[in-house]
């Protein structure tokens, strides 16, 4: 694949502080107690590339299993690229060893889904919040730290009376507010925050996603929010991509994507998104797509998505990997038929014809991860608009 | 919608109390009444801890019988099932009321096929030949959309994926043709396109089988899509009733509309303010002191506090087909507020 060309939006061009250029991140998979042999490879980011212009969110969606979580660990170095360049700040990560990227992480930080699993139980507050500062030797001396902290747990909303308490005396919002009061605590540029709120109440999400805004123009942060949310993706991000089975296959400004979603894997998603609001459930048209996602460890031919694809076409999808390629200001999209969905020339298919489709001539694409099955399995309901009721 | 059919399942003032030596007790559910009739789904909505699954296992009977306190009663086809001995309650779950819950994987034996979990609901209860339930087994994992069901029989709920371990347990609760089925955070552990799947499957059931359903659930895009009506409980109690399209329109219980007003919403714009709830669902007060949702609302007055009515705050009929727990509830002057509606959804 190709470097993507900026998709910037508030700016464009130079001012770019993340640029992730074809990363790879392969799993290997492997067999055998006494010889350990290689097996296959589980190609959980395949590459990728995205730019996140300064000040921006960027954020990235998907379904569980599609590779965004690897792919934010891949950019922070948590998780070793297969190949491919992370540059932050003009800088390649990705090459970086020892002291040097133990600096550079200095100023990428990351907030985490689960609270209580990334909070030490054993440490108080306070020192979960010093111990950031003592290993980058910020804030000298123990006043120093001490009015940092202070001026964090404000930051955050939390009392300082918080200070000598242990996270299990929390509740989950206020355990995310220590978790990103303890990644801006080294003032980073970057804010890679992974499921933020998903492992939060409905009532209390909004407080968390307020606060990431909050801190975001009270200090400039850039963010790289992951996220399988569409509707919190859309409420935060500047632009948004689409990740399915290792790659981007849409990435286009917040609102455009939801006003007018190109690739069939986002019109999909976007539509099984439930919307508080009776009167728009009944009317929206669904698409229900066939099955599950093929494993990643061997992933389909051609597009990845053919499988599941009610646009697929005879020729090209099968056997030919669509690139990311610009179709409007902004708008990446990798599909090979995206201008005829868009303009209403091909027509989605039922999950049923999908299948019937694909098992006269796909080879398998069961994989290795359940290993004996070749075929997904069938959403057997029909993608009906939904006005049976009165 | 509702239907005029006599309910299958009424709950009245179902009351669940934990106690444990030497602390003091808990009441998880504190009085909640709902019926459902054959073909009507209804919601149980809120967040952790409000007593919603609690609800669903004392329906049907699974909380255990030490240290638990089951008042009120739960009437399925006129019969009462708290207190009812462990026998009538066996023969009824699994034959008359099925239930789907939230994680599939520790609902499901993990050293047992699949075959064998959903056989052994029909040669329990239909007193079926094994060679019967094995092809009706095969029906019902076909009905719920598994493919090539008579090799995913044999196979073990691990080798499953998470969609089709969900499908596989609404076909157990299936097997029997229940009339009442609960459903508790049926999707909440799937993504999305795969609960699209799961609702509409869920959905067809109701229509096609006149299955009674409760759908608990946190997500009001959930229920927007499925449920007639919908009731919200906080910290045990149902504090607002109302049909579907009336609950989102125009949230009457401050919470309610608060919880509506803090999630995002797929068809908003880009940084649309999110009005949180303050704080969280742990600063709940007892109901015996006044509106447990007081210390977090925003139209609390001094007399939603038992000490100053005198009263605890009661349910009362709110409009037609309405029931409200709140004492200064939210207005709606005229225009639906609920419905910004913009077709950008899809």
């Amino acid at each position: 694949m190709t470097a993507v060309p900026t998709a910037g939006v508030p700016t464009t061009g130079q001012d770019d502080l993340l640029r992730v250029e074809d990363l790879k991140v392969h799993f290997p998979i492997r067999k055998g107690i006494f010889f350990d042999r290689t097996v296959g490879h589980v190609q959980a980011v395949d590459g990728v590339s995205l730019t996140v212009p300064r000040g921006a969110t960027y954020g990235l969606v998907g379904e569980s299993g599609c590779g965004k979580s690897t792919l934010g660990r891949a950019i922070l170095r948590l998780e070793e690229p297969t190949s491919g360049r992370v540059l932050f700040d003009g800088t390649d990560v990705a090459a970086l060893k020892g002291e040097p990227l133990r600096q550079m992480r200095q100023r990428m930080q990351m907030v985490f889904q689960d609270p209580l699993g990334s909070l030490d139980p054993r440490q108080n507050v306070e020192s979960l919040l010093s111990e950031p500062l003592r290993a980058h030797g910020l804030a000298g001396g123990k006043a120093g730290i001490a009015e940092k902290i202070r001026g964090l747990l404000d930051a955050v909303g939390l009392p300082s009376a918080a200070l000598r308490r242990y996270p299990h005396e929390f509740s989950g919002g206020q355990r995310q507010r220590i978790g990103i009061a303890r990644a801006v605590a080294l003032e980073p540029d970057l804010l890679i925050a992974d499921e933020p709120v998903s492992a939060l109440d409905v009532s209390v999400q909004a407080q968390v996603l307020n606060l990431l805004e909050e801190l975001q123009e009270r200090l400039g942060l850039t963010y790289l929010v992951i996220a399988h949310d569409l509707a919190v993706v859309r409420h935060i991000s500047d632009v948004v991509g689409v990740m399915y089975l290792g790659s981007l296959v849409e990435q286009a400004p917040a609102d455009d994507l939801y006003e007018q979603p190109l690739h069939p894997y986002t019109r999909a998603l976007m539509s099984a998104v439930p919307v508080p609001d009776p009167e728009i459930e009944e009317e929206r048209e669904r698409i229900l797509l066939a099955g599950d996602l093929p494993s990643p460890a061997d992933p389909p031919s051609g597009c990845r998505f053919h499988t599941r694809c009610p646009w697929r076409q005879e020729t090209r999808c099968d056997d030919e990997v669509p690139v990311l390629r610009e179709l409007g200001p902004g708008r990446l999209v990798s599909c090979h038929w995206a201008e005829e969905i868009r303009d209403g020339v091909l027509h989605p298919r039922s999950p049923e014809e999908v299948l019937h489709a694909g098992a006269a001539t796909r080879p398998g694409t069961g994989g290795r991860a359940r290993d004996d099955d070749p075929t997904p399995f069938l959403g057997r309901d029909q993608p009906l608009p939904r006005a049976e009721q009165g | 919608m509702s239907s005029l059919q006599a309910p299958v399942l009424e709950v009245e003032d179902l009351a669940v109390r934990f106690t444990r030596r030497g602390e003091q007790s808990t009441r998880a559910v504190d009085g909640v009444s709902f019926s459902v009739a054959p073909g009507e789904t209804i919601g149980l909505v809120g967040e952790s801890g409000c007593g919603k699954s609690v609800t669903s296992l004392a329906i049907m009977g699974l909380l255990p019988r030490r240290g638990v306190e089951v008042t009120g009663s739960v009437r399925f086809d006129g019969n009462d099932l708290v207190g009812a001995p462990d026998h009538v309650l066996r023969g009824l779950r699994g034959a008359d009321m099925g239930m789907v819950f939230q994680d599939p994987l520790s609902s499901l034996n993990p050293t047992v096929p699949i075959g064998t979990q959903v056989t052994e609901v029909l040669l329990e209860h239909r007193e079926m030949s094994k060679a019967e339930a094995r092809d009706e087994a095969v029906r019902l994992l076909d009905r719920v959309g598994i493919p090539d069901p008579s090799r995913r029989l044999k196979e073990y709920p691990h080798q499953l994926s998470g969609g089709m371990r969900q499908r596989a347990l609404i076909a157990m609760a299936l097997a029997c043709a229940p009339r009442l089925l609960i459903a508790d955070e049926p999707t909440t552990a799937l993504d999305v396109t795969i609960q699209a799947q799961i609702l509409e499957l869920l959905r067809e059931l109701v229509v096609d089988s006149g299955t009674a359903l409760v759908m608990i659930t946190h997500d009001l895009g959930v229920v927007a899509g499925l449920c007639d009506r919908v009731h919200v409980m906080y910290a045990g109690k149902i504090i607002e009733t109302a049909d579907r399209r009336d609950l989102f329109a125009r949230p009457r219980q401050p919470y309610t509309g608060g919880l509506l007003s803090s999630v995002p919403r797929l068809d908003s714009a880009r940084g649309a303010p999110l009005t949180p709830i303050r704080g969280s669902a742990r600063d709940a007060i007892p109901w015996s002191e006044g509106c447990a949702f007081a210390p977090r609302c925003d139209n609390a007055q001094d007399d939603c506090l038992t000490e100053v009515s005198g009263s605890t705050v009661p349910l009362v009929p709110d409009g037609p087909g309405r029931e409200l727990r709140c004492r200064h509830p939210l207005e709606h002057p005229s225009a639906p507020s609920g419905a910004t509606a913009s077709g950008a959804a899809r």
